[in-house]
């Protein structure tokens, strides 16, 4: 598509697309050391200040870093938020989740459509607008929702959505729409004008009271290994989603002999209907910096990253301020809290929409200034990990519990939850509910004492983990959430009795194909064959023996793929067709004496018939008359 | 139980190039073999146009581009008892179902006839005609594999398929013991 794109050499100066100083470029680079480690960073900059990577950005950049245009090019084409054609000043990124479309996007889409005078997908030709589609931006229980450049806009009606396009059109920006006051507020009072935190019940270790630095104090007072010996008697698992014991993840680690360590937090929360760890970053950020810190003294890491997913750079300021404030009080830095040679610093990384790079390889390969690629594993990151070092990878709320751990004890934490599932865990549920928002409680919880709850019993359906999990029907709202029964990254999607099964698994199908990363044929290309399968089921169009291709397909797909996502991606599927078998059954034609009922002879041949203008001598009845 | 007869297989080729019916040819020697077995009735290679009666087995090559592809298959589903998928054209679509990759346009089929008679670089069309005669059957907006249009009991995959492949699966099939394909048979890379 490159070579199709125009630049600022090719064109004229009668088309307005900005010319790009490759001194600025130069200098964004150098900003960077010229690291091509750092090529995420060098290329949002780009894109934030030219709303484009030109060719030529792309070669200048090449230069600087001594790599190639075309690796350049493989990092600008990977993420949605970098674009190699011109974007508009503003660009708007309507959530287009199944949740969204329930909560009426159509007509928001629309008006926005209307005042913009653009459709979605475009940009207006005197470049102020582009009008755009993403998936989840974390917002679920405040759909619809959109971005507004870096402005996050919850709760939109068609006619909140006109206001902002007309004040937009006006000349205001994103973030005086918020609030006229807007550079006058806190980080934290602007993240919280944009964006609430809908927090409904808290537990009791993360969103009750949290004293400071508490867990970090103690830990100062133990040795490395005490610590993960605590954190593992603990029973805390990763929050991620894969819940792997963390206690024994930072042993791994801490065992491998190398010169560095790393400790990065997943803050990624791509995963469709979660939005647990926006609320932790924007509420207990000093309580996941603690944690990390605690992590980087239990395996000898002096250097960590939070990988923060492109939608949520509205909590990047929040965040910076936060790291200021603990380097200032020496809660960050070198000699921590004064303990000679306990060092620890960290970075903020910002994604730039890849769901992928929230599996873990994919998130090291996106903070090595790569495409966010999964990496082959074994070796495992806490093994070789970022840049090749031993690396621990945890999601944000993981960090926050280790901290939580060390103040008030293992045993405390193990007590909570259930066998095999201990602690609280926080539960983001979204959808045809009451009292959608975040509810922090021990594992262990039924779903219909979380419907209960939420005020969603009516439900249908209950989507637990998100796409990549698992769909259940009523006869299974007695499950439990645990690690055992039904895991979960913290996802509840709740469906009333009106939503249509097969229209949300299509729509799930459709994001994993726009998510995969494409390296694994079956995923790059299974997914879509499925999502093709689901659409025919829905059209009537389906055989019955399109069930088993679906479960072979799945099959295929979940054996051959190389990371998480292709290894779920067929979830939707397998586990409506498992908990909604009638949904399916309803919908095929059995053929009639071995012919096709879903092959319709009439619309196949309608397209030639009104090229050659002339009836069919075989399948039009009235051809002789 | 009527007294031993011998099977009937009747063989059509849709969309496909007849590569597929060269192959069945490739059975060589056995030919005399299998047809101490068999019968052949509608068939390109007996230049039998119609069923004569009820077949065994049906051997579809290529698959559907046009109407009359579809009416020949139904007219196969409803005279064979079994029906076999030989080839890729028939499996998949295989080359001609290349026209299935015009997908980003309005009118897919139009674009593919006139890049085919009269834009395409290297034609010498000398009318600028897109072929019309009233005897030219329609064209299907797609083309489709066999198993879209009617159930299909078995598929030889191959393009062509081996002689040896052709053989054995027929032979296994006539003698009611076909288990699947010898995988070197099958294997193509
Ligand atoms: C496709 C895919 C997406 C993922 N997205 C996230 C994510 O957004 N946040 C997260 O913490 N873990 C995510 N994970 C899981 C991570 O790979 C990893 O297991 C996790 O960050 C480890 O942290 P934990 O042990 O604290 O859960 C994802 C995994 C896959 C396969
Ligand atoms: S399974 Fe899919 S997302 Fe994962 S590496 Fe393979 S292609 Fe990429
Ligand atoms: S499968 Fe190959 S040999 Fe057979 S008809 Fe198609 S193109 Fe010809
Ligand atoms: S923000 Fe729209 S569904 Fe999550």
């Amino acid at each position: 598509m490159a070579t199709n794109t125009p630049d600022e050499q090719m064109t004229g100066p009668a088309v307005s697309v900005p010319s790009i100083p490759v001194e600025e470029i130069v200098s964004i680079c150098q900003t960077y050391g010229n690291d091509r480690h750092r090529m995420l960073d060098i290329l949002r900059d780009v894109q934030d200040r030219f709303r484009w990577i030109s060719p030529k950005v792309m070669e200048t950049v090449a230069s600087q870093t001594c790599l190639s245009r075309i690796e350049v090019e493989g990092v600008a084409s990977f993420y949605s938020f970098l674009s190699q054609t011109p974007k508009g000043r503003v660009t708007i990124r309507l959530c287009d989740d199944i949740i969204d479309r329930f909560a009426g996007l159509a007509a928001i889409a629309e008006a926005f459509e209307e005042e913009l005078g653009i459709k979605v997908g475009e940009t207006s030709p005197d470049e102020s607008f582009s009008l755009e589609y993403t998936p989840c931006i974390g917002m679920c229980d405040q759909a619809p929702a959109a971005m507004v450049n870096d402005v996050v806009v919850t709760k939109l009606t068609p006619d909140l959505a006109r206001q902002w396009a007309q004040s937009l059109k006006a000349g205001k920006s994103p973030e005086e729409i918020v609030s006229d006051r807007f550079a006058d507020l806190s980080p934290h009072a602007r993240a919280t004008a944009q964006v609430d935190n809908n927090i409904r019940h808290a537990g009791a270790v993360l969103l009750g009271p949290v004293p400071d630095d508490a867990g970090l104090k103690t830990a100062l007072g133990l040795t490395p290994v005490q610590i993960m010996d605590m954190i593992e008697a603990s029973g805390l698992r990763g929050c991620g989603g894969a819940g792997f014991t963390t206690g024994r993840k930072w042993k791994f680690a801490a065992a491998e002999k190398a010169e560095k360590h790393f400790v990065l937090c997943n803050a990624d929360e791509g995963e469709p209907g979660t939005f647990k760890d926006r609320v932790l970053l924007t509420e207990r950020p000093h309580l996941l910096v603690e944690g990390m810190t605690i992590a980087a003294r239990a395996v000898g890491a002096r250097e960590g990253i939070i990988y923060l997913r492109g939608e949520y750079v509205y909590l990047r300021d929040l965040i910076e301020e936060v790291l200021a404030d603990r380097r200032a009080r020496g809660l960050l830095g070198e000699a921590i809290l004064g303990v000679e040679g306990f060092d620890f610093d960290l970075r903020v990384q910002m994604g730039a929409g890849a769901y992928i790079c929230g599996e873990e390889g994919a998130l090291i390969s996106s903070c090595e200034g790569l495409p966010g690629e999964p990496k082959t594993r074994p070796p495992f990151p806490v093994n070789r990990g970022y840049l090749g070092y031993p690396t621990v990878v945890n999601n944000v709320e993981t960090f926050c519990h280790a901290a939580r751990i060390l103040d008030r004890g293992a045993q405390w934490f193990f007590d909570m939850g259930e066998e095999g599932s201990h602690g609280t865990k926080l539960f983001s549920v979204s959808g045809d509910c009451l009292n959608p928002g975040l509810y922090e409680f021990p594992y262990g919880l039924t779903i219909n004492e979380l419907l209960e709850m939420v005020g969603g019993e009516d439900a249908a359906a209950v989507q637990v983990g998100g796409p990549s999990g698992t769909m259940i029907a009523r006869d299974s709202f007695h499950r439990r959430l645990t690690f055992d029964d039904l895991a979960t990254g913290g996802a509840i999607i709740v469906f009333s009795g009106e939503r249509n099964v097969l229209e949300i698994v299509e729509y799930y199908m459709s994001f994993f194909v726009h998510e995969s990363c494409g390296y694994c044929t079956p995923c790059r290309v299974g997914n879509v064959f499925l999502q093709k399968a689901i659409g025919k089921f829905r059209k009537g169009l389906a055989n019955p023996e399109d069930i088993d291709y679906l479960k072979d397909l799945s099959g295929t797909i979940i054996e051959t793929s190389r990371c998480g996502l292709g290894m779920t991606s067929p979830n939707p599927i397998l586990t409506t067709l498992k908990n909604f078998p009638l949904v399916y059954s309803a919908m095929v034609k059995p053929s009639k004496d071995g012919i096709r009922a879903t092959f319709d002879i009439q619309s196949a041949i309608d397209g030639a018939r009104h090229l050659a203008k002339r009836r069919s001598y075989i399948y039009d009845e009235d051809f002789s008359k | 139980m009527a007294e031993l007869r011998k099977a009937r297989i009747a063989t059509a080729s849709l969309a496909g190039c007849f590569g597929c019916h060269m192959a069945i040819l490739d059975i060589d020697e056995r030919l005399m073999e299998l047809m101490k077995l068999v019968e052949v009735d509608r068939s390109p290679l007996t230049d039998i146009k119609r069923f004569t009666k009820r077949c065994d087995i049906g051997i579809i090559e290529g698959g559907c581009c046009n109407e009359e592809n579809v009416h020949v298959l139904r007219d196969f589903r409803r005279n064979c008892d079994v029906l076999i998928s030989i080839g890729q054209c028939a499996i998949m679509g295989g080359l001609p179902a290349m026209r299935n990759a015009i997908m980003h346009s309005d009118a897919p089929l139009r674009e593919c006839l006139e890049e085919a008679y009269i834009t395409g670089r290297y034609i010498r069309n000398t009318t600028h005609d897109i072929p019309n005669d009233p005897a030219l059957p329609l064209l299907l907006d797609e083309v489709y594999p066999c198993s879209d249009v009617v159930e299909i009991d078995y598929q030889i995959p191959g393009c062509a398929p081996t002689g040896d492949v052709i053989y054995e699966t027929l032979a296994g099939l006539l003698a009611g013991k076909f288990h699947g394909f010898d995988r070197m048979h099958i294997k193509f890379d």
